[in-house]
């Protein structure tokens, strides 16, 4: 029994420039009770498929050939007002972010109310009681109180949990769940997907789940397909498209993600260059810039150590003289960074890792501790004047490729910056020109440098930003969650980059990020955070094979990745 | 909360203490007020026995803190125009001002909400196009001149209302009214209108705009994928959102009026506090251009706490915040 079909699904968006095919001739369905994973990199189309089935694609698409069956009814038939009826009747929708899905000014319990009451004859208290039922059932403990909160009284994993309650509580057939755990951590993300799976299974709920996470899917989908430019590439159950790939896409995707078990010296990454550093012969550009940046006995690697620093952040005030206690990002951390090494830092959002670079840099002033950088004694904040040598020899690279680059700067401007800020090059020519070599060496074109940032993919972003943190000739580079945005592929090209360059230059490295698979692959050694304290650090193999606190072998647990005998098979 | 409030009121008051002491400052140094309060034939001694009298021999803070002190006291001092205690010239002048500015502002609202609401869910209808055109129409030309053109239109050429003066009053104690009488109103219209139309055109451009940006936000499309019907998702979704941003805008604009009523008040010979303030530059009469100064920042300050009040009021976000 088929609960939606879709079959040659086309899906267009005019513009000024013609019409923009966006999906083309997909064809999908989804039984009672199956999770249909939709798998590809963003323009896929994966959530336009999506927003197609539940009729709200944005403006001006349209659907143009195909047919929409959710069971015996037609969808591309209904009127638009019998269309919004079967909104949250028979279909249901789960958005990625739980801040910002839930109505901010009212009641969880108003919103559910009101949501069973659109749908059918229910009183307000027998709504209210099935609503703190379904609250319970989904795992909010004291629903019965909890229920007249607003949203921002709960936590993120909470308000996903009172997302799915909402998109539940008028008992869909089918959910459309577009990227449910892609803003959670991981031990939320496994709660939220575990009941997602028990959902399927219980209530025969049909899933059309839809991610870039290969380790979401292999962990709840029963069949998978992988979308590419609007094409379907693959299709099929999950274990066999993900562990015996037949389409060359596939192969390639599997390819670039990252795996936990195991470290690759490099991506396999198709196409050119595989997006490392280029190598570089003594006429092009890059050779220039490498020459520049190992000239002039700069090259000996720095290392760093933290002794017992501690950050605080004043608590809300409460009343005319009381505070709430003082929040401790940071609880008396200890760390060093070997020289011309990487050192992985992990843990779950609030757990202290942006505070620490914050740190680091100079941007927050710790209550207590000490640092060193490079054997020298490295002052806090305020104590760091302007001109201080750290200034330059710290970089960052950070999370988001858009916002960190100035839109009103062109390229040559942003990548100047940092040579006539620290006074490595008076003349403007010069600067143009090193700028211009520091960009053939992270693998962007000549004509990027008089080009402005919104003319760049992120990966190119990101490259951009890596470029000038170079151009400051640091030794020490802290990248913070440098390739969470990106799509695993250019992710995979941005980490041979960084891995490149950093053994090239020896560079020591801090890596914050979230994601154990990409930290194994980078890392020589790992510390793990948790709610401001280091819970555990030694080499990068011991952390992940023999892990001493359960903690880490919590993160190891939970988090999604393919089982490694899918490969094998 | 209790600590919001009273944050909010010792700013208040430290505006108040600003203001008070800058129109002290033009009441002191503008020029000698014995030589405009006194004749020619004044002796010299009579001269210094007033300035002893008057306490203007007194050190500057000294007479700064008599000033705020007679203030707080409800001493206001005397114009130097009529003789007539200012506090009485001012109370007089109060109501009119402020009816004209409520009604100004209850036009605005009650015209300039539901057309923003509605030009932002049918951007594209020819209704909400034209509407859009006429506001920009609105908000190009200057008070002076809308004025000018409805008194030319409903006074002159249809004679169907007076084109100034205020008439029909009626008194509730010392408070004079133009709203209780048909009369009254027929008086209130023309400036009210002058006065609201600008308000309105930005009440309407701005809820449109706040309202199709929160139409876009996800908590919206997120109602939209549970079916809630159209109506509850525009009013109670939308709208609630939409008002938080409006609300500074129109409490700060509240005080514009109230304060910049002037020109309308001119133009209509309405008997507010502004045309008692032009008539005022013209005598040099400074200590009813101070103290008009301090009610003006003082009205400011009330509108502010009452939008910030509101604030909280519409956004459980403000109010005391609980573990999760």
């Amino acid at each position: 029994m088929t609960l939606l079909s879709v079959e040659d699904l086309t899906v267009r968006f005019p513009s000024r420039f013609g019409e923009l095919t966006a999906v083309e001739g997909v064809s999908l369905s989804i039984g009672p009770g199956e999770i249909h994973g939709l798998v590809g990199e963003s323009g896929a189309g994966k959530s336009t498929i999506g927003a197609a089935v539940i009729g709200l694609l944005p403006h001006p698409g349209y659907v143009a050939e195909g047919r929409l069956r959710l069971g015996e009814t037609d969808l591309r038939a209904l009127s638009p007002r019998a269309a919004h009826r079967l909104r949250g009747d028979r279909i249901s929708m789960i958005f990625q972010d739980p801040q910002t899905s839930l109505d901010p000014l009212m009641t969880v319990e108003e919103q559910l109310i009101e949501t069973m009451q659109a749908h059918s004859d229910i009183s307000r208290r027998a709504a209210r009681e099935r609503a703190v039922d379904l609250l319970e059932e989904i795992g909010i403990r004291d629903a019965e109180s909890r229920i007249s909160s607003y949203p921002h009284q709960f936590s993120g994993g909470m308000r996903q949990r009172v997302v799915i309650a909402l998109a539940l509580c008028t008992d869909p057939e089918l959910i459309i769940a577009d990227e449910p755990t892609t803003a959670l951590d991981v031990a939320v993300q496994s709660q939220v997907l575990a009941l997602i799976r028990r959902l399927a299974d219980e209530r025969g709920i049909g899933f059309l789940l839809i991610t870039h996470d290969i380790g979401v899917i292999a962990q709840v989908a029963d069949r998978v397909t992988v979308l590419r430019g609007g094409k379907v590439m693959e299709s099929g159950a999950t274990r066999q498209v993900l562990g015996q790939p037949a389409h060359d896409y596939t192969r390639d995707l599997m390819d670039s993600v990252p795996p936990i078990d195991r470290r690759l010296e490099r991506f396999r990454v198709p196409g050119e260059g595989g997006g490392g550093a280029r190598h570089a012969q003594d006429d092009r550009p890059a050779a220039q810039a490498r020459r520049w940046l190992t000239a002039e006995g700069e090259t000996e690697p720095v290392g760093l150590s933290l002794d017992e620093v501690t950050v605080r952040f004043a608590g809300a005030r409460r009343g005319l003289w009381t505070r709430e206690a003082p929040f401790v990002a940071l609880d008396g951390v200890s760390l060093s960074v070997r020289p011309g090494s990487v050192l992985g830092l992990v843990g779950e959002s609030g757990s202290g890792k942006s505070t620490l670079a914050k740190v680091i840099t100079g941007l927050v002033s710790p209550a207590s501790g000490q640092m060193s950088l490079g054997g020298e004694a490295l002052p806090a904040a305020k104590a760091r004047p302007r001109g201080h040598a750290a200034r330059r020899l710290i970089q960052m690279i950070f999370q988001d490729p858009f916002s960190s680059l100035n839109a009103r700067h062109d390229v040559g401007r942003i990548l100047g910056e940092p040579l006539w800020l620290y006074g490595l090059e008076p003349d403007a020519k010069r600067r143009r020109a090193l700028s211009a070599a520091m960009l053939d060496l992270v693998g962007l074109p000549a004509d990027a440098i008089d080009k402005y940032p919104h003319q760049f993919s992120g990966g190119q972003r990101q490259r951009i930003a890596i470029a000038r943190a170079l151009l400051a000739r640091p030794r020490f580079l802290i990248c913070d969650e440098p390739t969470s945005a990106l799509d695993v592929s250019i992710q995979a090209q941005v980490l041979n980059l960084l891995k490149d360059l950093q053994s090239l230059f020896g560079l020591t490295v801090l890596f914050i990020s979230h994601d154990l698979a990409v930290v194994r692959q980078l890392a020589d050694e790992v510390a793990v955070m948790q709610s401001g304290k280091l819970v555990e650090a030694g080499p990068t193999d011991q952390i992940f094979e023999r892990p001493r606190a359960d903690y880490t072998r919590d993160l190891l647990r939970l988090t999604p990745v393919m089982p490694a005998e899918w490969r094998a098979a | 909360m209790a600590w919001f409030l009273i944050k909010r009121l010792a700013q208040s008051v430290l505006v108040m203490v600003a203001v008070a002491f800058l129109a002290f400052s033009l009441f002191r140094f503008v020029g000698d007020p014995v030589s405009q309060m006194t004749g020619v034939e004044t002796s010299v001694e009579d001269r210094e026995r007033l300035r002893e009298e008057l306490g203007l021999n007194d050190p500057f803070a000294l007479q700064f803190l008599r000033f705020t002190g007679d203030l707080l006291q409800g001493d206001f001092g005397y114009s130097y125009r009529t003789r007539q205690p200012v506090g009485e010239m001012i109370l007089d002048r109060l109501p009119a001002t402020i009816e004209l500015g409520v009604v100004a502002l209850l036009i605005s609202l009650v015209v300039g909400i539901p057309a923003g609401i509605y030009t932002a869910l049918r951007p594209k209808g020819v209704t909400s196009q034209s509407v859009l055109l006429l506001t920009l129409v609105g908000v190009s030309i200057p008070t002076f001149v809308i004025g000018i053109m409805l008194i030319f239109t409903f006074g002159v050429w249809l004679n169907w209302l007076p084109t100034f003066g205020r008439g029909g009053t009626v008194e509730i104690g010392w408070w004079e009214s133009s709203l209780l009488r048909p009369e009254g109103w027929r008086f209130l219209i023309l400036p009210a209108l002058t006065l609201g139309v600008y308000q309105l055109t930005l009440t309407m451009r701005l809820v449109r705009a706040e309202m199709m940006e929160v139409m876009r936000s996800d908590h919206i499309r997120f109602a939209t994928a549970r079916g809630v019907p159209w109506r509850r998702l525009h009013f109670r979704h939308a709208l609630p959102n939409t008002m938080i941003p409006v609300i500074t805008i129109i409490g700060l604009q509240f005080g514009g009026v109230i304060a910049f009523s002037i020109v309308t008040e001119s133009v209509f010979q309405w008997p507010g506090m502004g045309l008692l303030f032009l008539e005022s530059i013209r005598f040099v009469d400074i200590p009813v251009m101070s103290v008009y100064l301090v009610v003006i920042a003082f009205f400011f300050v009330v509108v502010n706490l009452a939008v910030d009040l509101l604030y909280v009021a519409i956004d459980p976000r403000l109010r005391v915040r609980e573990a999760a």
